[in-house]
């Protein structure tokens, strides 16, 4: 990636233009059955085998709503400070697609479920309050897979495979208002705001929200407005935006290409985009402006829903600590600054890292595990932090043993890889393999008789008082013992075997 | 003895139990029936002989084990091809579906099987259950038992030309905007429409998902009470399904078979007495007949007035073509059913288009284009906006009726039945049909057609059907109302209406005027 080049670009945007932004995020919800029938919602199964005639459209059969899902639904809405209808029905957006047994989508249209909320979002230290258009509730499509053909698309395809396991699992889309006023910091604030929304999902527990798994997808709106202008510009869309680094890199782009059309005296089109991953630019999808007449009507398959005020009062007391108050609470009671907190909310880490406090290590150790080797790690193997396979006793477990001297760094990083390769116990980990400190005088002693023995010259100087050369000797003992060794008892005892004193 | 299939459910349900004669026989006897007369009737589009005689020997192997049967036990049944049965076909008259063996049942299928009903097999319709004659079917048009130059009725003219025929003395049939009652009147056989929401839609291939009903069709209304206990009641996997149990309908009969009418009061509707011309008079007649012997039962007559009602039938050709336009997108030949032109050269879109164009018939696509126009954007208000407003103002209409009166009555449908061909061409000849129906439709509300007489008026006597009409939720005022004027009917006449098709000799009277002594 031209990060350089970009920045300039983007840079050059904002000298004559403003962006708006908006985000459409879909999130599958967590229950364990499918929207309007009773199949199964885990990930993975062979294709078409979480299916019955309801989440299959067949003839006749019909939907019955998902009480759980209606509750997750309330319980963002009331996360997210929006009002909760007290009756509203579902509507069917028809349109033909392949996907989609019945032709039509089971979703809400006119009458969301939650309205009008917001969520308050930190970026630099500054708050950015992002206004809810609405939350609803509605049905996933099934799964197409075109084989042949160059594109992976259906056009040039020799055959298309549909699985349906993913037809009505139920589907939370959250739709922001238009976001203005951020400037350069709209990509970000976007991105700020995907993260925080997650982080929300996952604390009310009614989404695993696996980015990767496509469980939490969004759709980014950009539009820009010429500095001095009160109008705003025409939008696009674009979709298929499935990290939190997609998300800013998706609106940047989209920036950069929209300011390219104005300045050259063109006019954007209203158009779906297509995020790509592996160029960071999206790419036109089909026109809006030819875009279907979805004739939604109320489902006359459902009754209406109508959540009781107390039963929704019940909910909004049963809420639990969302992450911005936690944030708060954590700052406060592990003395964190702004700026620390800050890199832990970036990377993802808070719940890790106050896990692994709470699991008895102390705060500056486990920040510097999260921020610093851990996260090299997630990116390595292009995960979320939180997302790596070790637990926060495990990362405390470590802290802990180095600090007692029974691991060093350098053999803490090498449990910590261990354990994210094959998973295990800590402690198990360092057994099977041998990466204890080796604490052994006699095998040290040995150790360092034997680089003596193969470094005379070496001795000589030391023993002739250029203490520094004793290094040599150390490195050689580290190198024996496969860095089991602590240093500096290796050093003790070589000045010793030596007969040198340091202080001489 | 009468012949087996002469007997009415009730009687054929008791001989079983009692070990007189066994479900086996029964069953073979309506097949044999079947044999002998499908050829002119056409009623069935599907015999399951095999799965029949299975689910008779069931009932026979449960008897001879001395396990209690139902009220209903070997009795059999035919079923309306829009319901889903599963491993028999089931195409809901279309071609659509043709070949297509559910895998599932539908709960009233379900519930007919429990109750140890023995399903002969699937009757002819209106494909997709448009139609007031049976003839959009895609494969055959079915003929009326009375005539065989007219109709059945429709949508479900299989189902009721299968009874009338003595093909069976119990049929399922839906209603959607009169699909029951018409094909009953015109038959002259007893046809109920439930209160919207008390029998389950589940499994029923759906027309108008707001307005579709499953009931029943038997030849008594005592059957048909019996019958349409077995389908009623709540269905977890409907959620416009009624939470509560309905009324106790075969009480209802029992109260009405065995007393007069006194201080029940019967509204007849201004509005569908046919005052502004369009009703035949043999109809209106056979009306003011039966009129006249709900009075001489004691009732309380009255008028009222449903000044909406003229808007029900613009009305429902809005709501029942939009909610149509959605239902039958799920027909593309993607998961099942017919699949045109997938010969490689042609996309997905064409290949589905295609199917739909050979698929659907033309009242089936005059539907889905006059639904998809209603709903869409820019048009929505006008059309399905304002039809449901006017569904609002016909259930206020009913509200109001019924604090004057604890059942409605009127013609069931304007005509008898017609010549096979002659209203084809012109669908609003069609529609109105429905006139009569369409209110109880819109507003959910039950109501029953029981013959009430015969009319020469375009030929041969046909049967005229009095409908009976109660609020939603009151089934058993429909019922109650029915046993008494079958009772009286019954006292006048010698025997029920239904009686008749089967001698030839039916006469031409009409209800009340005791001159057609065609008794048995």
């Amino acid at each position: 990636m031209t990060q350089s080049t970009d920045t300039s670009a983007y840079d050059d945007v904002l000298t004559r233009y403003q962006p708006v932004f908006g985000l459409e995020t879909h999130v599958e919800l967590g229950t364990a059955s499918k929207m309007f029938c009773g199949c199964s919602t885990t990930f993975g199964a062979e294709p078409n085998t979480q299916t019955c005639p309801v989440c299959l459209g067949l003839p006749g059969a019909l939907p019955v709503v998902n009480a759980a899902a209606i509750e997750y639904t309330i319980k963002i809405g009331l996360a997210l400070n929006c009002s909760i209808a007290q009756w509203c029905r579902f509507a069917r957006k028809n349109y033909f697609y392949p996907d989609m047994p019945k032709n039509y989508q089971i979703s809400q249209y006119d009458e969301p479920l939650c309205t009008d909320g917001y969520l308050d979002v930190e970026v630099h230290g500054e708050t950015v309050r992002v206004g809810i258009e609405r939350v609803h509730l509605e049905e996933d499509t099934g799964k197409n897979t075109h084989v042949g053909g160059a594109t992976g698309r259906i056009h040039g395809a020799d055959y298309s495979l549909v699985d349906f396991n993913r037809a009505g699992i139920p589907l939370v889309e959250i739709v922001t208002k238009p976001v203005a006023g951020t400037g350069a910091l709209a990509p970000e604030v976007a991105r700020a705001y995907v993260a925080e929304l997650r982080d929300i999902l996952r604390t009310l527990g009614v989404s695993d929200v696996r980015m990767e798994q496509g469980s939490l997808r969004c759709d980014v709106n950009t539009s820009l407005t010429p500095n001095g202008s009160s109008e705003w510009g025409t939008r696009t869309e674009t979709k298929n935006v499935n990290s939190l680094r997609s998300v800013e890199r998706a609106m940047r782009s989209e920036m950069i290409r929209q300011a390219g059309l104005l300045d050259a005296g063109g006019r954007i089109k209203q158009e779906t985009r297509h995020f790509q991953e592996t160029t960071g630019s999206t790419r036109s999808g089909r026109s809006k402006e030819e875009a279907t007449d979805y004739r939604y009507f109320p489902e006359p398959d459902l009754v209406p829903v109508a959540p009781d005020a107390g039963w929704v009062e019940q909910l909004r007391a049963g809420l639990p600590e969302l992450p911005a108050a936690r944030r708060d609470r954590l700052r406060s009671e592990l003395g964190l600054t702004a700026d620390e907190l800050q890199s832990l909310v970036n990377a993802g880490a808070v719940d890790a890292f106050a896990d692994t406090v709470a699991a008895g290590a102390p705060a500056a150790e486990a920040r510097n595990w999260w921020l610093g080797y851990l996260a090299q790690s997630a990116n390595a193997r292009e995960v979320e932090v939180a997302a790596l396979p070790i637990t926060p006793a495990q990362v405390a477990k470590v802290i802990e043993l180095i600090a007692a001297g029974t691991l060093s760094s350098a053999l803490g990083r090498q449990v910590v890889d261990a354990v994210l390769e094959t998973g295990g116990d800590v402690e198990q980990v360092i057994a099977d393999r041998g990466l204890a400190v080796v604490s052994d005088t006699s095998a040290l002693t040995e150790a360092a008789d034997a680089a003596i023995a193969a470094n005379p010259d070496v001795a000589e100087k030391v023993r002739g008082g250029k203490l520094p050369a004793v290094g040599v000797l150390v490195g050689s003992v580290m190198k024996a013992t496969r860095g089991q060794a602590d240093a500096a008892t290796v050093k003790a005892i070589l000045l010793e075997r030596l007969g040198v004193s340091e202080t001489g | 003895m009468a012949e087996l299939i002469e007997l009415d459910a009730a009687e054929t349900a008791a001989r079983i139990a009692a070990g007189e004669v066994s479900a086996v026989e029964v069953a073979q006897a309506h097949l044999d029936r079947i044999a002998e007369s499908d050829g002119d009737i056409r009623a069935f589009l599907h015999v399951d002989t095999s799965g029949a005689l299975a689910a008779a020997n069931a009932v026979d192997e449960r008897r001879r084990s001395g396990e209690p049967l139902g009220p209903l036990a070997g009795v059999p049944l035919a079923m309306k091809d829009v319901v889903v049965t599963r491993g028999l076909p089931t195409t809901s008259g279309s071609k659509i579906l043709q070949g297509w063996v559910p895998p599932y049942d539908a709960t009233i299928t379900r519930r007919v099987r429990e109750a140890g009903i023995v399903m002969l097999g699937k009757t002819n319709m209106d494909e997709f259950a448009m139609g007031s004659s049976t003839e959009n079917s895609a494969y055959q048009v079915t003929r009326n038992p009375w005539d065989l130059s007219r109709v059945p009725g429709g949508s479900s003219g299989g189902s009721s030309a299968a009874v009338a025929a003595f093909q069976a003395p119990l049929s399922i049939g839906t209603d959607t905007g009169g699909s029951i009652r018409q094909p009953a009147a015109v038959t002259g056989i007893v046809g109920h429409k439930p209160t919207y929401g008390a029998v389950s839609r589940y499994g029923l291939i759906a027309f108008s998902s707001s307005l579709d009903q499953a009931g029943p069709f038997a030849r008594t209304v005592t059957d048909t009470a019996l019958l349409h206990q077995v389908l009623a009641g709540h269905d977890p996997l409907d959620s416009t399904s009624i939470p509560s149990p309905g009324p106790d309908v075969v009480a209802a009969v029992k109260e009405g078979a065995g007393s007069d009418l006194s201080g029940v009061r019967v509204g007849i509707v201004r509005e569908l007495t046919g005052l502004g011309g369009g009703y035949q008079q043999g109809v209106l007649d056979s009306f003011r007949d039966a009129v006249a012997i709900l009075e001489s039962l004691g009732a309380e007559v009255v008028e009222v007035s449903c000044p909406h009602f003229d808007y029900a039938l613009a009305a429902y050709y809005l709501i029942a073509p939009s909610e149509c336009s959605s239902n039958l997108a799920r027909f593309d030949s993607v998961r099942y059913g017919l699949r045109a032109g997938d010969d490689g050269s042609r996309s997905l879109e064409e290949v589905m288009s295609l199917t739909r164009e050979r698929g659907f018939g033309p009242e089936v696509k005059r539907r889905i284009m006059i639904g998809t126009y209603a709903l869409s954007s820019g048009y929505y208000d006008a059309y399905y906006g304002q039809a449901q407003k006017v569904r609002t103002l016909i259930a206020d209409d009913f509200r109001r009726a019924f604090t004057q009166a604890d059942v409605l009555v009127s013609p069931t449908s304007p005509f008898v039945a017609f010549g096979v061909g002659e209203r084809v061409a012109d669908p609003m000849a069609m529609y109105v049909n429905d006139l009569c129906t369409l209110p109880a439709s819109l507003a959910g509300t039950p109501a029953i057609s029981v013959p009430c007489g015969l009319s020469d008026e375009t030929g041969p006597a046909l049967p005229v059907g009095l409908q009976i009409m109660a609020p939603a939720m009151a089934d058993d005022r429909c019922f109650r109302v029915a046993a008494s004027f079958e009772a009286a009917y019954v006292a006048r006449n010698g025997q029920i209406l239904a009686g008749r098709s089967r001698s030839g000799s039916a006469g031409s009277g009409t209800a009340g005027n005791g001159t057609d002594g065609a008794n048995r």
